[in-house]
């Protein structure tokens, strides 16, 4: 016979499963870390002979922008590839649909911010005010994410919160941009991805 | 003492309806195909459902054109949501007493 609790336990899931996208996989998670700090690492290899030159004082004619630009731009285009590969196979594993009105809403609503912060971050390039670039970064990421939350695993909201709450501290202890960018978004994203896979795709 | 089941709507007893109720409290509006992805249940099956619930004026159903394909989506009325609280509410109390 049917119970309440049965009942009341299928009601809460529909719910989840028809307002929410579930099948966000926590290895995209740990993936997205490991890149970005290999991301990190190289764009530290590559500045401490610029940071010397700095110091004597002839750095004047070396540009680094369009390197730091093609690190950042391939650990998001690689994150991006893996988490629609793991996503892809964890839908398939729950039997949800990649595409649908929750997936597209929870883009959007990522996108919204995430874009706001891209162009913000593009015109603090433009002014020369790379102090701010790995604050702002972290900053809008956690508010995407807060953001998304909605739509996807409530857990993310939790990540969004330390992604502000480093971002805000990089802006104070300013100069230390590349240490605080490689904790959010490459040790963050590992630890969020392991808890998320252990919690939920075990 | 309250009565711990009266709150129980027996339009919410069936197990697709509730289904459909459920859905409906957490989504504004969701078309008849979304619907029946979310419950795994045939077309025959779901439109009875619906149309029951429809003529307890528990869900609203709008009928309108994507470029030219016809679409047919449902919300839960104010009705509706109230009633399905109610059985909510209900249900736990339900719980609660045993």
């Amino acid at each position: 016979m049917r119970t309440a609790e049965s009942d009341l336990k299928d009601i809460k899931e529909l719910m989840e499963r028809s307002s929410r996208f579930i099948s966000l996989s926590g290895l995209s998670g740990v993936f997205a870390g490991i890149y970005a700090l290999i991301g990190a690492f190289l764009a530290h290899l590559y500045l401490l002979p610029i940071n010397e030159l700095e110091r004597s004082g002839n750095s004047d004619t070396i540009n680094q922008l369009p390197y730091m630009i093609l690190i950042a731009g391939s650990v998001l285009v690689f994150s991006l590839i893996t988490a629609i590969w793991f996503t892809t196979r964890n839908a398939a594993k729950k039997k949800q649909k990649i595409w649908d009105r929750n997936s597209k809403l929870m883009l959007w609503n990522l996108a919204i911010p995430l874009f706001a912060g891209g162009c913000f971050v593009i015109i603090l390039l433009a002014k020369g005010t790379y102090d701010l670039v790995a604050p702002s970064m972290l900053v809008f990421y956690g508010l995407a994410l807060i953001n998304g939350s909605k739509y996807t695993l409530n857990d993310i909201r939790y990540l969004g919160y330390c992604e502000i709450i480093l971002g805000l501290l990089a802006a104070w202890f300013s100069g230390n941009g590349l240490l605080f960018w490689s904790i959010g978004f490459g040790l963050l994203h590992i630890v969020y991805g392991a808890v998320m896979y252990r919690k939920y795709e075990r | 003492m309250k009565n711990p089941i009266q709150g129980l709507h027996k339009e919410f007893e069936n197990r697709i309806k509730l289904g459909i109720m459920s859905v409906l409290m957490v989504n504004d509006s969701i078309d008849f195909n979304e619907l029946k992805d979310i419950l795994q249940v045939t077309d025959g099956n779901l439109a009875s459902h619906i149309n029951a619930l429809e003529k307890k004026e528990m869900i609203a159903v709008k009928k309108q054109f994507v470029g030219k394909k016809p679409n047919t989506s449902y919300s839960a009325t104010i009705n509706g949501r109230t009633a399905f609280s109610e059985h909510l509410n209900a249900l736990e109390n339900l719980i609660n007493k045993t």
